[in-house]
């Protein structure tokens, strides 16, 4: 069964008054999960086709070519959880 | 002047492409790269020294013992200690000041004294004193910072008083590249009878250190920031200081002797000598090693000389970043008072988006906090991005970063 284990490598949770969230994607499967995103999430806002403002679920989030995608103002990481289940899965 | 792109082909590292653009480094207060000069005497340790130090009469615990001690008088040489006596080598800068909260500051500090530690310091010169301080009972005092980041010297000498009995003080801040005044402080602490530590976690890389000329009774830094490996570092304490002090770990290589008593039934205990009193269990050997090696890469270029390279880039870095509207540097804007660090935010972006923006284009840069909270809460600021230099870095480097953060502008 495929989780989301599977794409993320490595989930930083920020330091600085913004808890923000910064989500590393494995480096074989990044393509993947880029692709997965932006077929599921709106994108409102496009940068070259290398960076990309989103929002899914009214969860805003910038999602960069590099395979790194920061999840702001976000609850907790099991908010982060299902947000990436939902977008991923 | 020191010639960076000579300097760089010393640094593999530097070869590579990030994200398909050439690396630009520039979180150097986070740590810095490694000359292969360094690399190569770890490999050549290992491949042609490794044994244990002081525990054997066999050749190769000669050579390995005779490189570690020799690594010790290196680093005395390089910050004007007396001997390598003063020298302990530690993990890094935070088991330094670790070490001199837990054994000077055990043994000395009781309910009625006070300790005095700057505003601007990172956490690692804060959270030992406010640990060991719940156990001891005594008070701490902070030092305030003026609203341009500089330290507050009217406050320090208002709040020092014959209560105090050591001043913990970075030399220069790991948030603005801010470079106190040391001498002086150091003056007024011993006017006062209290000792003086120093973090010089950002200033011994950067900048000529002389712990004679400072009049410092205590000095932390670590070997990662300065080409040496990481998980070596070093704590400089005056020898009659050190004489004093009780071990900070029990074990291997710090004692002389340790014997059995038959009519107490217990172990009488006899310590080392400096430094290797501090030193317990097998050391970082090949870090030892590594860092002399470092140092020595760093005396070819002449301390004088880094400096005048890292303050060139500094004053060349701000007036570029001003070009940009939406850029705040935060702290003073004279180079001459910083020491290679700009914190800086970008209107409407967090330091995260702004790292990662970055780290798109190939150019690494530290976003949070770097560990000194409180100066952030002063600053009223929510988090920083943080551009640190080295002797690496170019003019060329700061043109490819302010030619990006115009791009990040129109995000």
């Amino acid at each position: 069964m495929v989780t989301i284990e599977d794409y993320v490598a490595r989930i930083e949770e920020t330091c600085g008054e913004e808890r923000d969230f910064i989500v590393l994607f494995k480096y074989d499967k990044k393509a993947e999960a880029i692709a997965q995103i932006l077929k599921r999430a709106k994108i409102e806002r496009s940068i070259s086709a290398i960076i990309f403002e989103l929002t899914f679920k009214d969860v805003s989030f910038r999602l960069y070519g590099t395979g790194k995608a920061i999840f702001r103002n976000l609850r907790d990481k099991g908010q982060l959880q299902n947000v990436l289940i939902d977008l991923l899965l | 002047m020191l010639d960076p792109y000579k300097i760089r082909e010393d640094f593999p590292i530097l070869k590579r492409k990030i994200n398909n653009y050439p690396l630009i480094y520039f979180d150097n207060a986070a740590t810095s790269q490694k000359p292969r000069q360094v690399i190569e005497a770890i490999k050549n340790f290992y491949e042609n020294h490794n044994a244990n130090v002081h525990r054997a009469v066999h050749t190769l615990s000669q050579e390995a013992s005779e490189l570690y001690e020799d690594a010790h008088k290196e680093v005395a040489n390089f910050i004007n200690a007396n001997s390598m006596e003063e020298i302990i080598f530690v993990r890094g800068t935070t088991e330094a000041i670790n070490l001199v909260a837990y054994t000077w500051g055990c043994h000395n500090l009781t309910k009625e004294d006070e300790v005095i530690v700057s505003l601007m310091e990172h956490h690692s010169n804060i959270v030992p004193w406010e640990l060991l301080s719940k156990v001891k009972g005594f008070g701490i005092k902070y030092v305030e910072v003026n609203n341009d980041g500089t330290l507050n010297y009217e406050d320090f000498e208002n709040k020092i008083s014959k209560k105090t009995k050591i001043v913990c003080v970075s030399h220069v801040s790991n948030f603005s590249g801010v470079v106190n005044d040391v001498r002086k402080l150091a003056k007024v602490a011993h006017e006062h009878g209290a000792l003086i530590l120093v973090d010089g976690a950002q200033s011994v890389p950067h900048l000529p250190v002389n712990v004679k000329d400072l009049d410092v009774d205590f000095l932390a830094f670590s070997g990662h920031k300065m080409l040496g490996p990481t998980g070596i570092g070093v704590l400089y304490g005056k020898r009659e200081i050190l004489e004093k002090m009780e071990p900070f770990q029990g074990g291997g290589e710090m004692i002389r002797d340790v014997s059995f008593d038959f009519t107490t039934r217990r172990c009488s205990i006899t310590w080392n000598d400096l430094p290797w009193r501090f030193e317990a269990g097998t050391p970082n050997i090949c870090g030892g090693i590594g860092l002399m090696e470092a140092v020595k890469y760093l005396r070819r270029l002449g301390m004088e000389n880094v400096k005048a390279h890292e303050e060139m880039l500094t004053e060349y870095v701000m007036q570029r970043m001003q070009e940009s509207q939406k850029v705040m540097i935060y702290g003073p804007r004279e180079a001459s008072v910083k020491c290679g660090i700009i914190p800086f935010g970008i209107d409407g972006l967090s330091s995260h988006d702004v790292a990662l923006f970055l780290d798109n284009y190939g150019i690494m840069v530290r976003s949070g906090f770097h560990c000194a909270q409180p100066l952030h809460e002063i600053f009223g600021l929510k988090s920083s991005a943080r551009v640190s230099f080295y002797i690496y870095n170019t003019r060329e480097e700061v043109d490819r970063f302010a030619e990006v953060l115009k791009e990040i502008e129109q995000v």
